[in-house]
């Protein structure tokens, strides 16, 4: 487990490749959208980024739940894994959505429900890292994560139904008549195919990230258990 | 089988007595928590405006808030004393499902809440010239706090067991009791505004299935929070 598996090394190769293509492909094989130009090119990172963001909370919170239900330690560092990678992607998805808006909409922010469930989403995850920050005990941090990640992810579709409810009610002015707001705009073919090769390479890139993560945390624990039994 | 579970009520029962009966005789904190309300109640009257027209439209977003700070405070105390006294421990030792000790303590807790919200709601119907004491409005504050107090009570335990205690359960729980928040609120405006039943039951429907949701899966995890 010290060196770098053989097959690692080919998939970071592989991640790269796919990365550059899928930003090739953004640059060069799109087509410029009419209405917003260049800008809109930034929809293919943003949705891909966000995509992957809510990728990880799932794996995270099945991770917490397999550790609750077997006690391996590993299952734990697979899902603070998943946790602190996703927070980061989803930070990417959401400041890509502000330079997007900016343009787009005139206002770098705005409450409506994907948005607000976007930015409780991710101080979900803000709390789940503070809350392994204070727990010393491996096996209690384990536990108490594995059950915040399990309640926090149980809690966003209640949230996201919330908000919903509460902003279609209470319309929210601002809001393009774009109808790319809606995130439903068409799309033709090249724009299809970068927008799901975009996805793929992001999926890729993730499992790539979570899996290199992984390997930092089992060097972590060795390292915690040899100090520990030192002592 | 039943004299399984009457045992198991018994023990939370036993419970529930025991925090009444610890709390009533120091009331040190239900003094802390309505003190805490009644300041936030007045902070809220400069930090908003409440004059009579705007009034009726922010006095559900306001007795909220004041509700989940002073809630959030007891739910702390509460767990802590729990913890620093080693009653916890006591607990544990006891022969009794683990899910008792969550039940008994979320119940105590709830009726804590309970007795700060009645006793908020005439002094803020005073102050503002509202009436508060509206049947709808009860409902949503029994419903809303049930499924405050029944998140709150399993991430306070673990919080309690953080160094960061103090801070770390508000952290833990304001994402988490979002849902409850914006339907106890949108539901308590709807009755005060006296909106059609047909309306409000949108949120109410939203808040008894995040109560039956979250107290579901509490009561499934509290053993893995409470094990050493």
């Amino acid at each position: 487990m010290v060196e770098k598996t053989r097959l690692l090394t080919i998939f970071d190769i592989l991640t790269f490749i796919f990365m550059l293509v899928a930003i090739g492909l953004v640059f060069f094989y799109a087509p410029v959208e009419e209405i917003m130009g260049q800008v809109q090119k930034v929809f293919y990172f943003h949705v891909a980024n966000a995509w992957v963001g809510m990728l990880g909370f799932t794996v995270a919170a099945v991770m917490g739940g397999i550790y609750l239900w077997k006690g391996e330690r590993k299952w734990d560092i697979a899902g603070f894994a998943a946790i602190e990678i996703s927070f980061v992607f989803f930070l990417v998805a959401i400041i890509s959505g502000s330079i997007w808006a900016r343009p787009a909409w005139n206002t770098w922010w705005t409450w409506d429900p994907r948005l607000t469930t976007a930015s409780i989403v991710e101080l979900i995850y803000a709390a789940y890292l503070l809350l392994r920050r204070g727990v010393d005990d491996p096996n209690r941090r384990a536990r108490f994560s594995a059950v915040y990640a399990i309640f926090g992810f149980l809690s966003v579709p209640l949230t996201f139904i919330s908000i919903r409810l509460l902003r279609t009610i209470h319309p929210v002015v601002v809001g393009g008549a774009d109808p790319s707001a809606q995130g439903g705009f068409n799309m033709t073919g090249p724009m299809k195919a970068t927008f799901f090769f975009s996805l793929f390479a992001f999926s890729v890139f993730f499992v790539d990230l979570l899996w290199h993560r992984i390997r930092l945390g089992k060097l972590q624990e060795k390292i915690e258990n040899l100090r520990w039994h030192k002592n | 089988m039943f004299a399984h579970f009457k045992s198991y009520l018994q023990a939370v029962g036993a419970i529930i007595w025991k925090d009444m009966a610890a709390e009533f005789r120091s009331r040190e904190l239900l003094s802390a928590m309505l003190v805490f309300a009644l300041l936030v109640i007045l902070i809220f009257n400069f930090a908003l405006e409440l004059d009579i027209s705007t009034r009726s439209s922010v006095t559900a977003g306001v007795l909220w808030v004041t509700f989940a700070f002073a809630g959030t405070l007891g739910l702390n105390r509460s767990m802590a004393s729990e913890k620093d006294r080693g009653c916890l421990d006591g607990l544990l030792l006891a022969p009794v499902d683990r899910s008792a000790i969550y039940f008994g303590k979320a119940i105590g807790n709830l009726l804590f809440m309970l007795i700060v919200e009645i006793i908020v709601l005439p002094v803020y119907s005073v102050l503002y010239n509202i009436n508060l004491l509206q049947p709808g409005l009860i409902l949503v504050i029994l419903l809303g706090s049930i499924g405050y107090v029944s998140v709150g009570t399993l991430l306070a335990t673990m919080a309690v067991q953080i160094r960061t205690r103090d801070i770390m359960l508000p952290i833990l729980l304001f994402p988490l009791a979002i849902p409850v928040l914006i339907a106890a609120v949108k539901a308590s405006d709807g009755f005060l505004q006296g909106f059609p039943l047909a309306d409000i039951m949108t949120w109410l429907n939203l808040l008894i299935v995040y109560d039956i949701v979250f107290i579901t899966i509490a009561f499934m995890v509290f053993d893995y929070v409470v094990e050493e």
